[in-house]
């Protein structure tokens, strides 16, 4: 059985869903990063598959783009990390009520 | 051959992440994400694109590194991670977007059947060769964006977590708040 581009689809669509579930399911800040990692990876998978399968190097170009935008999502949300840390002394989600009505 | 590889991969890259997301452990999260993204620039060899899989393991070691370094100053690794469970109206959700996105995925491929390839650079050529012949003729200007919003993020990064690093926020705040009400009781 030789491999098409519905394979590399359904791997990356499955990573998409395992990173979905770590987003909604995570009350952790620092583990909600991993999994926005995650779901980016999985889009990633499926550019450079389609890329790849049809020839076209706009998927790779863009998911190197979508690389370094995960980069910088890092730097920036470690940076507010830190400052949430400071300020509240934990890192739960549920702590985050400043905004609330 | 490559079938074996891309089952061994995909099985093994799901795993992993599974564990990341689902384990209680911080450390061992950690670890599968970091192993989790090696793996996924295996895949990336498999297609064939070999310069994308060095970037992804360049990139993602020193990403992951970085999230390693601030686990390790957040949580105990010995402890698991304190966390509520989900209610039904969150698995609710999940099930639905899931089911969304399969949808998608499956019919996506019979809707792009005839997308013909635009950009392919030279025939015959390496692939770092053609990424750096489209990337710096047709993708110029993303490029030289992206080279800017990177230096913004690394000039935030500074900003948010340097600013008075010497002194906790949240304790000088603390001490103001001391301050005035022992300046209250002496009145």
């Amino acid at each position: 059985m030789s491999l098409t581009l519905t394979h590399y689809l359904i791997l990356s669509v499955i990573l998409f869903v395992i990173g979905m579930i770590g987003v909604i399911r995570r009350k952790n800040l620092l583990m909600l990063f991993f999994a926005t990692e995650i779901m980016l990876n999985a889009a990633n998978v499926a550019l450079v598959a389609l890329s790849s399968y049809i020839g076209d190097l706009t998927g790779q170009l863009f998911a190197l783009f979508i690389m370094a935008i995960a980069a910088s999502e890092v730097a920036v949300g470690l940076g507010l990390l830190i400052l949430v840390y400071k300020k509240q002394g934990t890192l739960d989600l549920d702590n985050l009520t400043l905004l609330k009505g | 051959m490559e079938a074996i590889a891309f089952y061994v991969f995909a099985v093994l890259i799901t795993a992993l992440f599974l564990v990341t997301v689902f384990s209680k452990n911080a450390l061992y999260a950690m670890s599968s994400l970091a192993a989790g993204m090696v793996l996924i620039s295996g895949i990336f060899f498999v297609l064939g694109a070999d310069f994308l899989g060095a970037v992804q393991l360049v990139v993602y070691s020193g990403a992951v590194m970085a999230l390693y370094a601030f686990g390790m100053m957040f949580f105990d690794a010995t402890k698991d991670v304190k966390e509520k469970n989900p209610s039904a109206k969150t698995i609710f959700l999940l099930s639905g977007a899931s089911a969304v996105i399969l949808v998608v995925i499956f019919s996506a491929p019979q809707i792009g059947r005839n997308i013909k390839a635009l950009v392919t650079g030279t025939p015959g050529a390496d692939n770092p060769h053609v990424i750096g012949e489209v990337l710096f003729t047709k993708y110029l200007i993303p490029f030289e964006v992206a080279a800017v919003m990177l230096l913004v993020a690394m000039i935030a990064g500074i900003i948010l977590a340097g600013k008075k690093m010497d002194v906790s926020l949240s304790e000088s705040e603390d001490d103001l708040v001391d301050e005035a009400s022992e300046l209250k009781e002496q009145k």
